[in-house]
């Protein structure tokens, strides 16, 4: 490296980060039910502990910006074994906290590897696609990376930790900015679409929705015909079409009863209002609104949020932690963090479109879906738009590997950008 | 477009969550601000203890105890060894699984009862144990402690407010304690006082942090109201004594100001039964008895015949309306023929006589032909009917009294339409002859008749009967019970009634129930009452019944007695009305042998016969209710033993 080729790390990302995770730490103290006070580094308190973990994140920060740029992409499919050997190895070592084997223990510390692996597999999938006649077009190669995304996903869900698998979903985006087509995307929109609609108005409704919908497609497709190289289109393609659409409605009811889980169930009928359940499984998202809600314009002020002070809110430390900020800093607060959030997920696709390098931009893609997805689900879940799903909120949310794992994902691609002009492939 | 969908759809999610906080904390921010204000505020009430109950005496007779809920928190409860608990709470197995289940599905956070009221020895051994069993705390709650074991029905009892009590009165929250029956009932928001209510912040255990806003929010408890009652503790007891192994009731009234001086329904049960972890098991053995009723108040609530102490109301009203004189002598020829299949008979006793001997030997003909004379004084016999009913509606018989017990019955005093209506033909005084002799239509409750004595005794007026003397010691003033009723009947009618009445222990039907050294009035019944057994309309021994009044000349106490089935009136009614007129003026008992005579007998036997399923005689000549009961000065609950 010559004092040319000095990397220039972008400046706006580390500030989003240094103010989410102090956003995140000061909430989180807000949020302890403290009994005896005894300083921020009380280790006994998740406050004092979480200083810890920021502390030795600012150490990985240093080690990663300090490393070979070219080690990230070498290396890649070598992290990425390890990543799903440790995944693997939960199923015989691992220790189970509130229900779910996901976490090594060390002594008195836990890991949980899933944090990680989405950085891994970013990197695997990244290496994947920028290696030379690979190409999306091309079926093998678009199930082998298909499979590279999965496996860690399919390792996950049996923990069982279904939300931290639903975010592998995130490297649609990053395919999809590869090549790969948008159809993918609005068939599995298409299939929540009609499963959560049958729900809520039966399937007598959706068979008629689906069948108008199809008919007005076909319309518009035969008088632009003429205008477009697209095959003529088929009236008993259409029906086909209706037909699968009608047959997956009318079988929605066996799989929301049979298939799925009690919990499942019931976090959706919370979020669709088929069920009112504020005592049982419907009190966290009740608490949760209620606190965001009740934050109004300014909010409540630090450690003055009756909800939050009165843990009303379980998991607000963790993947609740959204409902704090809400009613103690009120709408400007929430406000920020959204805004900050978006912000974060616009400059990484701007820094991600500026890559020369089509690995680093794979890469970066993938850790913008990454985050977009966890803000999404986060928040949504938070304010009760979406059913519970056990994922947290990047740097705000407590937990050493969560904040790491994010940490790393996110300064892999800080590295690379800062190298963009000098790193070849 | 590839490399603008993740802008997109990032730009698309950033907004709806903006425009849902927005929503959610401008738009509703005051709703969920008051929500988040009910879910942080803890309401802790401070419950007052219920006043006590005091007799005219200043005799305690209801106090209160404390008393201990053991309730579960289901979302609490860990490792729950279910057989170990249900051993310790005395409890069945199934029976506390279920009660736990049944917290759970009410709510997951909130405390429910799983055992009910245990008084403070029985919860003493649980205390420490109970903690061994995380999710199960006690609550402690004040229950009533009783100082007396008579009196049930009229002190009434407290139990847990039910649902649909919360929902309608906004005083009371679940687990509350309200008066379900009697003067706990009647006088509930005396005797409750005001809760006191204290706001915490609290957390989401529900443990208070700090007072809500210094507290201004706060109030103080009131404590209830101590209600003197106008019973006689001892007088009381005494009654109950007397009417055991007997079915019926007894009220007596001090009729210078209508205080109920004792009040009594037998079969009777010991109050402290409705209190305490069997009440739910007692309350099922008491008012679910179809036979023995003890649930219902005779005293109140039982519709008789009045009998033959009707008669004297006939002879007011015939001496008011003027068909007769005191002197006018009338013929009885065992009997008297109306003109019906049979004539109202007669017992034997000198004739013709006067209307003081027609009420001491309770002539039928007498009675007979000066109701005839009623009503055919008027034009038609409707119009006769419905002067008469008039004169006897004054006496308070007829409909309810008002007096302030929260059960009652109207009784029936037949008007002219009543017949008219009911009879396809024309009908003539001759038709409705037994209400002269206290049969027929006219029915009354106990209370009335006691009333009634009373306006007698006061020669044209009652005052309204009450239950209330006091409150906080402060005497009542109401203008219900205050204000005299007066019959349509002048006092100068009432004193030849009133020597009549007197001949009854002197020369009549009552004489062996004389209690030297006062001169009572009374009059004697004995009633005819029927029964469907199989279908088939039964006759069975008659009831005996009573009033009287002492002393002649400055009344104390007016007292109607009713004995089911006890045949004539001397023979129980009249002895139980002496015994408690000499207690209650001299405060002992010299007719040591009318008292021996009634706690050795019992009427059980004759109970029993309509269920016997075999055919059985009735009206003995001779009392076949003799029993050796254990001698004791206490009423003994003929019911149930505690």
């Amino acid at each position: 490296m010559g004092i040319g080729n000095r990397p220039k790390f972008d400046l706006y990302i580390i500030l989003i980060y240094a103010a989410l995770v102090f956003i995140g730490w000061m909430t989180i103290y807000s949020a302890a039910q403290v009994t005896e006070y005894a300083g921020f580094f009380d280790m006994n308190e998740l406050y004092g502990k979480q200083i810890l973990w920021i502390g030795l994140a600012f150490l990985i920060i240093t080690f990663l910006l300090a490393m070979d740029v070219k080690f990230f992409e070498r290396f890649g499919s070598i992290i990425y074994v390890i990543s799903l050997l440790s995944l693997l190895g939960l199923f015989v070592f691992g220790k189970e906290l509130n229900g779910a084997k996901s976490w090594y223990s060390f002594g008195s510390m836990t890991l949980q590897p899933s944090e990680f692996a989405k950085a891994a597999t970013a990197l695997a999938v990244a290496k994947f696609l920028s290696g030379i006649n690979i190409s999306l077009k091309n079926t093998k190669d678009l199930l082998l990376v298909g499979l590279i995304i999965a496996l860690p996903a399919l390792f996950i869900i049996p923990q069982p930790d279904p939300g931290s698998a639903l975010v592998y979903g995130a490297f649609f985006f990053a395919l999809h900015r590869e090549g790969l087509s948008l159809w993918y995307l609005s068939l599995v929109l298409v299939a929540v679409a009609l499963f959560l609609g049958t729900l809520v108005i039966g399937n007598w409704w959706i068979a008629f929705i689906i069948l108008i919908v199809v008919g007005i497609i076909y319309a518009l497709s035969r008088k632009r015909k003429h205008k477009q190289r697209l095959p003529k289109p088929k009236i008993a393609l259409f029906l086909i079409i209706s037909g699968v659409c009608i047959l997956y409605s009318l079988s929605t009811n066996y799989i929301f009863n049979n298939l799925l889980e009690d919990r499942h169930r019931n976090r959706i009928d919370i979020v669709l209002g088929r069920v009112e359940d504020n005592q049982g499984v419907g009190y966290n998202i009740n608490q949760s609104v209620i606190a965001v809600g009740s934050g109004g314009l300014t909010g409540k002020g630090l450690l003055e949020g009756t909800q939050t002070q009165g843990g009303f809110v379980p998991e607000q430390e963790t993947d609740f932690i959204f409902s704090a900020i809400g009613e103690e800093w009120g709408f400007m607060g929430s406000g920020i963090v959204i805004i900050l959030f978006m912000t974060l997920c616009y400059r990484l696709i701007i820094m991600a479109e500026r890559q020369r390098n089509q690995f680093a931009r794979i890469y970066g893609y993938s850790v913008a879906g990454i985050f977009f997805i966890h803000f999404f689900v986060n928040i949504g879940m938070v304010l009760g738009l979406l059913p519970t799903v056990g994922i947290p909120l990047p740097f705000m949310s407590y937990g050493g590997s969560g904040l790491w794992g994010f940490t790393i994902l996110l300064f892999i691609f800080v590295k690379l950008d800062g190298h963009r002009m000098s790193y070849e492939h | 477009m590839r490399k603008i969908l993740l802008f997109f759809l990032v730009s698309v999610v950033g907004l709806t969550l903006l425009g849902r906080v927005f929503y959610l904390q401008i738009l509703k921010g005051d709703a969920y601000k008051l929500k988040s204000e009910l879910n942080a505020v803890k309401t802790v009430y401070d419950i007052p203890e219920r006043g006590f109950i005091y007799d005219r005496d200043g005799d305690l007779m209801v106090a209160n105890q404390v008393a201990y809920d053991i309730m579960v928190i289901p979302k609490d409860v860990e490792n729950l060894n279910i057989s170990s608990l249900a051993t310790l709470l005395k409890m069945d197995t199934t029976r506390l699984r279920s009660k736990i289940e049944d917290a759970g599905d009410w709510s997951w956070q909130k405390g429910s009862v799983v055992l009910p009221q245990l008084t403070q020895e029985e919860y003493a051994p649980l205390q420490e144990k109970l903690r061994k069993y995380p999710g199960f705390y006690a609550q402690k709650r004040s229950l009533r402690k009783y100082q007396v074991n008579h009196s049930a029905s009229i002190l009434g009892y407290i139990r847990e407010v039910s649902p649909s009590q919360v929902k309608k009165d906004e005083r009371y929250i679940s687990g509350d304690l309200s008066g379900k029956a009697g003067i706990e009932l009647q006088y509930e928001n005396e005797l409750r006082g005001k809760k006191g209510v204290k706001h915490f912040i609290r957390d989401h255990y529900g443990r208070a942090l700090e007072s809500y806003e210094q507290g201004m929010y706060d109030t103080i408890p009131e404590t209830g109201a101590d209600l003197t009652i106008t019973l006689d503790n001892d007088l009381q007891a005494y009654a109950e004594l007397l009417m055991q192994n007997k079915r019926g009731g007894i009220v007596a009234i001090e009729p210078k100001t209508g205080e109920i001086l004792t009040l009594v329904t037998a079969p009777y049960y010991d109050p402290a039964l409705l209190m305490g972890r069997d009440r739910s098991k007692n309350s099922v053995l008491i008012f679910n008895d179809t036979i023995k009723k003890p649930g219902v108040n005779r005293a109140l609530q039982a519709e008789y015949a009045p009998g033959s102490p009707f008669k004297v109301i006939n002879a007011l009203v015939g001496l008011q309306e003027g068909v007769i004189t005191t002197a006018e002598k009338l013929t009885c020829r065992h009997g008297y023929d109306y003109g019906g299949r049979k004539p109202l008979g007669c017992h034997s006793h000198k004739s013709p006589l006067a209307l003081s001997t027609g009420i001491s030997e309770s002539c039928n003909a007498y009675f007979a032909q000066v109701y005839r004379r009623i009503i055919e004084k008027g034009d038609t016999p409707e119009q006769g009917m419905d002067n008469w009913n008039r004169h006897v509606t004054s006496f308070g018989l007829g409909n309810y009294l008002g007096y302030d017990l929260p059960v009652g019955k109207k009784g029936l005093i037949p008007n002219g339409e009543y017949y008219s209506s009911r009879y396809k033909y024309k009908w003539y005084a001759p038709t409705t002859i037994s209400n002269a002799i206290g049969q027929g239509e006219v029915i009354t409750t106990p209370i009335q008749l006691a009333n009634m004595t009373a306006a007698i005794a006061n020669r044209g007026y009652f005052y309204r009967p009450h239950i209330i003397k006091a409150i906080d010691g402060v005497p009542i003033n109401n203008p219900d019970y205050t204000v005299k009723n007066y019959t349509t009947v002048d006092a100068k009618h009432f004193e030849p009634v009133v020597e009549g009445m007197t001949a009854v222990y002197k020369t009549g039907t009552a004489k062996y129930a004389n209690i030297p050294g006062i001169e009572i009035c009374g009059k004697t019944g004995t009633v005819e009452n029927f029964m469907r057994i199989d279908g088939k309309h039964t006759q069975l021994t008659d009831h005996s019944v009573f009033i009287a009044f002492a002393p002649k000349d400055d009344p104390q106490i007016a007292i109607a007695v009713f004995v089911e089935n006890g045949y004539w009136g001397s023979r129980y009614a009249a002895k139980i009305a002496s015994l408690l007129i000499e207690k209650h003026i001299k405060g002992e008992i010299t007719r040591k042998d009318l008292e021996t005579y009634l706690l050795t007998h019992s009427l059980e036997y004759e109970y029993a016969k309509p269920y016997s399923g075999e055919p059985f005689e009735i009206n003995p000549k001779v009392d076949k209710g003799l029993i050796q009961p254990e001698v004791s000065s206490q009423p003994q609950p003929n019911i149930l033993k505690p």
